[in-house]
């Protein structure tokens, strides 16, 4: 697959918040800066690579980009990230040219909700009933559970887990039984390499 | 197409399991040749990752639609990725020859 310019770039989840505020900032420093805004895919960057553990490589195949372009998003995203924490800026999260997977749509005839994975193809009916009395459905924000069954380390060689220390990204970590390093558990990784050229 | 289905048993009087990930049999079924297969669902009470086996039990068989009451938020991306349609039904008193009828009706 070649690389193409100007691709949207593909997001898994949108994030769960619009943007983060500094708190206990300096009087005289409040109003001289605005915030900073990342965009979505930046975002989508920092989660796969620093959240999830996934390397470059892996990553940008998640976004469905090239690598040098991952690249190129993931350090705008932590030049961002770290400008908005030394100036102690105000951090927006919004767009950029990405597209979600999920869009999720409604049949009014048999009352199902569905989500439409082959987004090239336009979506005509619904795939129960065939129905096209169908519509688009946004999903009730959905509480934004902390996702704690994700917060371990194990090991790529001896499978060792450990709880994750929040700051500390799996993939510095040393495997205390064997010595590999250690990767997110459960990280969507090994799935998104099988995907790719479905 | 083989379609996957969450079920609290194992005949077509059951109901749709309101979950995926911990629903009490997976029902496959192939529009095509009309086959149908019941598979328990044997790592239901598992503490962890049981949205992620299920998403590998039913995508090793080939399906590319889910129906289920609910997906779980860490199952979406997963199967987005893999491209296999999910398919919600609230409405837990539907049966799975509901559904089956539905899709058989569709396909003709
Ligand atoms: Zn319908
Ligand atoms: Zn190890």
């Amino acid at each position: 697959m070649s690389a193409r310019i100007r691709r949207p770039r593909k997001i898994l989840n949108p994030p769960s918040i619009k943007g983060f505020k500094p708190f206990g900032i300096d009087p005289e420093m409040k109003s001289s800066k605005g915030s900073v805004n990342l965009l979505f895919e930046e975002y989508e960057a920092l989660r796969l690579r620093d959240y999830d553990g996934l390397n470059h490589h892996q990553a940008s195949l998640m976004m469905n980009v090239s690598r040098p372009t991952f690249t190129r998003i993931y350090a705008a995203a932590l030049q961002k990230v770290a400008t908005a924490f030394v100036e102690g800026r105000q951090m927006t999260i919004e767009g950029g040219k990405v597209y979600f997977d999920s869009d999720w749509h409604q049949c009014n005839a048999c009352e199902c909700y569905f989500s439409h994975p082959h987004k090239q193809l336009p979506i005509e009916e619904c795939p129960l009933c065939g129905s096209k009395e169908i519509s688009e459905f946004d999903f009730p924000e959905e509480n934004n559970q902390m996702q704690n069954e994700r917060d371990k380390c194990i090991c790529s060689q001896c499978q060792y887990e450990q709880i994750h220390q929040s700051g500390v990204p799996c993939k510095e970590e040393v495997c205390p039984e064997c010595g590999h390093f250690m990767k997110r558990k459960g990280g969507p990784g090994r799935r998104g390499r099988k995907m790719k050229g479905i | 197409m083989k379609v996957a289905i969450a079920s609290t048993g194992n005949t077509l009087d059951s109901n749709i399991d309101s979950s995926f990930g911990r629903c009490a049999w997976f029902i496959i079924i192939d529009t095509e040749s009309g086959g149908m297969e019941f598979i328990p669902n044997t790592n239901r009470d598992m503490e962890e990752h049981v949205g992620r086996v299920a998403v590998e039990l039913v995508s090793l068989r080939n399906v590319s639609m889910i129906v289920s009451g609910d997906f779980g938020q860490k199952i979406k991306p997963m199967l987005d990725s893999m491209h296999i349609q999910m398919v919600v039904i609230k409405d837990s008193q539907k049966k799975i020859s509901d559904i089956v009828e539905l899709l058989n009706n569709r396909r003709k």
